[in-house]
């Protein structure tokens, strides 16, 4: 009898083992993929970002009792540089390039400025573009000619459905206006693979990084191009810096 | 049936002619110091005109009335006169009126083109490009930094394509979206255009004139009543034509120093 | 030449086939049909277009069910760009002025009369004239194929200014491959006008049977001849603008595109060239344009008013000179279009004397129709009835004008629906009322049978009183400066008129829907209709001498037509009737002869 109880209470052990490191397997799967975080600073004074006249458009003006300003440079309280979009540019194996994910980018038009002001997607990412103003609104995304992506110029008048598109060919960047706004600009950076965007406290973070050794690419609207090699390992999530230089 | 049709004639032509005496759609009020002599020129010719149009409308029914659906046995009549008659009435009523009308009309136009700007005029520059007015004070020097067509950037709103690091006349110059002007000042309008064919044109100055890719035109003119009027685009210029307007905002000669002044700020 | 006898002219036999009688046929009196069936469907087209436009600017945020359908782009979820406002606008305009009103009252009624109003057999250049249908026909597909293309049609409005015309897909949407198969739409059609006015040209002066000297010409025939030789010259202007345009897009020129024009922030590769030379060869074809638009509806209005006011006009001679004097004179006016444009302001002073003189002739004519309806016997019948409404309708549109001929007031008045308003006057309406009161008064001799009178008069009714609803507030909109070419109001200013626009609108649908009256009457009184006498309304000229109706291949049976009177022997005292045929050798004792 005694022998009967000390076996189950090692088939229930090991069991209980087994579950224990199945579901660690899981997690140890997870630490496979590596991540870059890092923060971006802006060194010296930023730009005065002037403000912007809606006066045209009496729709828009009403949304901002204080004038909204523009976004070329957009910088935190502790110097973080905003609007960077980092992304992978040499080193990434092809499967990896060709990983499109299926979260849709959101670029929305609210208070006749684009939100995001910048956004970062892949090459054949769905891309919806939605009007949330009580005004019609133009998107004019303008890409390289003769560089694989084709412009369009595509009127929103208010209450009109989301329209939805996506890029063919990678771009850093493709600048988009409205035309019937002038003040709204922005850029959509098409890229392949994981791709981060900081927010205004410089932060940003790059997922689903395959363990290898890269060339990173951190891109600014007025600050140009600055690149890092980063070494990402399974489980250790890579850290790097950028520092861009007021002018 | 042609009693009738005379009768409609007739009351759609008086029906028409109620609005215009009634005054129910009118031009806003004119606040410019030439506008009057236009405003007695269009007094003048919806006058004539009217009477022209009611008169016509009314023979045209009369005869209708009284000639359609005549009896077997009339014979034709010649209008008492005949072509001749007719001929030379045109000839004198149409053509006195016109000449006058002509001959008066040019003052109303030398007042806006053939006159030359006072000398004390305020210039203020204004660039059309699709779909807004964009206006540029030369600040405290007084002179416009050149334009830079290559360095015009939307994105960071460089719109007149300005070197200020490089044109000391820039340095000082001050871009708006409004256009803000004094009361009883003349202003003198340097316009052009960034990209195509644009115009001009705020009725309660009584003033339009298109922009021309590849020339400088000018306008000059003063406003008289403190206010806020509107400066819209009249020549088709893409699919923001109907949006394409500025506010222009009349003031006295201290709150347009405080403005200019804060916008200056806002460079 | 009169005298040259017309069986000279027997240049082809009668067809067999029926790619030779219907397509592709040398007659004038089918090529007149298919000139009249294509403008039919492009007013039907163009009528459409309008009641999008209307919809829209009436309620610009309405949703039009399966507009999505026709353009996905120009509406997503059936909710109207702007583009696409625009675009339809300028697809309204261009159908309307050259596939409708250039069409129908020259080239439809044209072809079909003038030949037998002169007494010929046919045209002198029977080949050249089939061929000016079909390259309209071309013309009306290729611009027709605009919606189908990429960005859809140009949205730079009929008159396309340059540089929004001439830089090319920069500008906005259309104005790529749409601007380029527009402007080859419009060249194409050049060449189709003037193989067609050099027919007109020479039926005229060469073709007229014995007898038929230039005075004893019908006044519609002479509006037909004066129009021919206003369209030589016009077009012969449009046709190289044009082409320097499509050069502008294709060929990297820069006929109208000036230097240093930055649009989306880019530099455009264009320089030297000059944004007014568009406008100026644009206008001066423009200008005589509509009066092409308008003359042959003065003939035909007079025409039919002669016959049921039962006398001669006046004075024939007055008609005929005034007309002829409108044409002269619409070369001298065309920059009252361009009075702001930033032409030397002494060129629109000088301008604007010839457009105030322009009112004398037009003034001459009026008084002459009214004075003529003096103690005339009228009768009232649907042909009449639109007849008379374009009477009315002139003095409405043209008195509009006076205002526009003056810089002065073109400062306020200019680029409003001051001017939509009185183009629609003189040229919607009074330029299709003449189109009405042809085809009431000429659809007896074309199909040997009667329209429904009753149905004519309701249309006519219906369409008067409406055309009125929807164009005279036009212009109090443009005195309030209600800026034209605007898919939505949303100026300060303008917000407050919107409740006229949605009137307007209104009355544009009834009115729309009320000429389907007039299409069932054409299709079914074509099956169905009265047989017609072959002289229905006791006419006098050529075209009901005819031995049939519709008349022979060779129009009068072999016979040789001699003239022996003018052409409106109305009255005459001591004849039996109250007329006298044209071509009837009856003595008449007080004849008429009218100068």
């Amino acid at each position: 009898m005694k022998s009967l109880y000390k076996s189950a209470a090692i088939l229930a052990v090991l069991v209980v083992v087994a579950l224990g490191l199945l579901s660690t397997g899981v997690h140890v799967n997870a630490a496979a993929e590596g991540r870059v975080t890092g923060t971006i600073k802006l060194d010296g004074t930023a730009p005065h970002m002037r403000p912007i006249d809606m006066s045209k458009d009496p729709t828009c003006a009403k949304q901002h009792p204080t004038p909204a300003r523009l976004e070329n440079v957009v910088v935190g309280p502790s110097g973080g540089l905003a609007n960077v979009v980092v992304y992978i540019s040499q080193g990434l194996p092809a499967s990896a390039a060709a990983v499109v994910p299926s979260k849709p980018i959101v670029w929305d038009q609210k208070g006749c400025m684009y939100q995001p002001h910048v956004a970062g997607m892949d090459v054949g990412q769905q891309l919806q573009v939605v009007n949330s103003d009580p005004t019609t609104h133009n998107i004019h995304p303008l890409p390289q000619m003769g560089g694989g992506n084709i412009g369009w110029n595509k009127s929103q008048p208010q209450g009109s459905p989301p329209f939805k598109t996506s890029w063919k060919s990678e771009e850093v960047a493709i600048p988009v206006k409205c035309n019937i706004h002038p003040w709204m600009h922005g850029y959509m950076v098409v890229v392949k693979g994981p791709y981060g965007v900081s927010d205004s406290s410089g932060s940003f973070t790059l997922d689903n990084v395959p363990p290898g050794t890269y060339t990173l690419t951190a891109w600014h609207e007025t600050y140009g191009t600055q690149t890092q090699k980063v070494t990402v390992a399974a489980g250790k999530p890579a850290t790097v810096s950028f520092t861009f230089k007021a002018k | 049936m042609g009693k009738i049709l005379a009768v409609t004639i007739i009351l759609i032509a008086i029906l028409s002619a109620v609005p215009i005496v009634m005054h129910t759609w009118v031009a806003p009020a004119d606040v410019s110091v030439h506008g009057h002599l236009i405003d007695e020129q269009m007094a003048e010719t919806m006058a004539e005109a009217g009477i022209a149009f009611l008169a016509g409308q009314i023979l045209l029914g009369l005869f209708i009335w009284k000639f359609s659906d005549v009896k077997p046995g009339a014979r034709i009549k010649n209008f008492p006169g005949g072509a001749m008659g007719l001929v030379i009435g045109a000839f004198l009523l149409v053509g006195t009126e016109v000449l006058a009308l002509g001959v008066f009309g040019v003052k109303a136009w030398s007042e806006v083109y053939f006159q030359p700007p006072a000398a004390n005029a305020m210039p203020i520059q204004v660039q059309a490009g699709q779909f807004a007015f964009y206006f540029r004070y030369p600040g405290p020097d007084g002179k416009f930094g050149p334009i830079h067509p290559e360095l015009i950037n939307e994105g960071t709103q460089n719109l007149f394509g300005l070197d200020q690091d490089h044109d000391p006349a820039s340095k000082d110059d001050i871009v708006t979206a409004e256009m803000a002007i004094p009361v009883n000042h003349e202003v003198h309008l340097l316009m052009h255009t960034k990209d195509l064919g644009h115009s001009f044109y705020v009725p309660a100055l009584r003033v339009q004139q298109d922009f021309v890719p590849g020339l400088d035109v000018t306008l000059h003119f003063t406003a008289t009543k403190v206010g806020k009027y509107e400066i819209v685009c009249t020549q088709l210029c893409g699919l923001g034509h109907y949006n394409m307007k500025a506010y222009l905002d009349v003031m006295s000669q201290g709150d347009f120093d405080s403005w200019l002044k804060q916008q200056a700020a806002n460079q | 030449m009169h005298d040259a006898p017309a069986h000279a002219v027997h240049q082809h036999a009668a067809p067999t086939s029926f790619i030779r009688k219907y397509v592709f046929s040398l007659d004038h009196k089918v090529i007149g049909k298919q000139y009249y069936g294509l403008a039919l469907i492009a007013v039907l087209t163009g009528m459409v277009l309008s009641w999008l436009m209307r919809l829209h600017l009436g309620w610009v945020n309405l949703k039009i069910p399966g507009l999505h359908l026709l353009s996905a782009s120009g509406a997503p979820g059936d909710v109207m760009t702007p583009e696409y406002y625009l675009q339809l606008m300028t697809m309204h305009g261009t159908i309307m002025v050259f596939f409708v009103l250039t069409t129908a009252p020259f080239a439809a009624f044209g072809n079909y009369f003038l030949p037998i109003q002169v007494g010929a057999e046919d045209m002198p250049f029977p080949r050249f004239n089939m061929m000016s249908f079909w390259v309209t026909f071309t013309a009306f597909l290729v611009l027709i194929s605009s919606f189908f293309v990429g960005d859809g049609p140009t949205l730079a409005g009929w008159t396309q200014y340059a540089p929004l015309s001439a830089v090319g897909a920069v500008a906005g949407p259309g104005q790529g491959m749409g601007e380029v198969l527009w402007a080859s739409a419009i060249a194409i059609f050049c060449v189709g006008q003037l193989l067609g006015s050099l027919n007109f040209i020479t039926t005229t002066l060469d073709m007229r049977t014995k007898g038929m000297s230039l005075w004893r010409l019908p006044l519609s025939a002479w509006a037909w001849f004066i129009t021919s030789v206003m369209g030589l010259t016009a077009f012969a202007v449009l046709m190289p603008a044009c082409i320097l345009l499509i050069l502008d897009h294709v060929a990297g020129t820069s006929f109208f595109v000036a230097s240093n024009l930055v649009i989306n922030d880019q530099l455009q590769p264009h320089s030297g060239g000059s944004t007014l030379l568009w406008q100026h060869l644009f206008w001066f074809f423009g200008h005589p344009e509509v009066y092409i638009a308008i003359v042959p509806g003065m003939g035909v209005v007079s025409h039919v008013l002669i016959a049921n006011m039962r006398r001669p006009m006046l004075s024939h001679r007055v008609i005929v000179y005034s007309m002829g004097a409108l044409a002269v004179l619409s070369y001298m006016v065309y920059g009252h279009h361009m009075f702001v444009s930033g032409m030397n302001p002494f060129s629109s002073l000088a301008f604007s004397f010839p457009t105030l003189i322009i009112t004398i002739p037009s003034t001459i004519l009026v008084l002459i129709w009214i004075g003529s309806l003096y103690g005339s016997k009228l009768r009232i019948n649907t042909a009449s009835l639109f007849a008379l409404g374009f009477i009315s309708l002139f003095i409405s549109g043209g008195v509009s004008g006076f205002f526009l001929a003056q810089p002065s007031i073109d400062i306020m008045l200019h680029a409003t629906y001051f001017v939509v308003g009185h183009f629609h006057l003189v040229m919607a309406v009074a330029a299709i009322f003449g189109i009405f009161a042809g085809s009431y008064f000429w659809f007896p001799k074309v199909t040997g049978r009667m329209m429904n009178e009753t149905l004519g008069k309701v249309h006519f009714w219906l369409t008067f009183v409406g055309a009125y609803c929807i164009f005279m507030p036009f212009h109090y909109l443009g005195i309030a400066g209600n800026v034209r070419r605007y898919q939505a109001f949303v100026d300060d200013y303008l917000v407050g008129l919107i409740p006229l626009h949605r009137f307007i609108t209104v009355a544009a649908l009834i009115t729309g829907a009320v000429q389907l009256i007039f299409l069932y009457n054409l299709i079914h009184s074509g099956f169905r209709g009265e047989k017609a006498p072959l002289n229905p309304w006791q006419a006098t000229s050529l075209e009901w001498s005819t031995p049939s109706s519709p008349p022979p291949f060779d129009n009068f049976g072999g016979r040789h037509v001699v003239v022996y009177h003018d052409p409106y022997q109305y009255g005459i005292e001591g004849a039996t009737d109250d007329y006298v045929m044209q071509d009837s050798p009856a003595q008449i004792q007080s004849v008429r002869d009218e100068k």
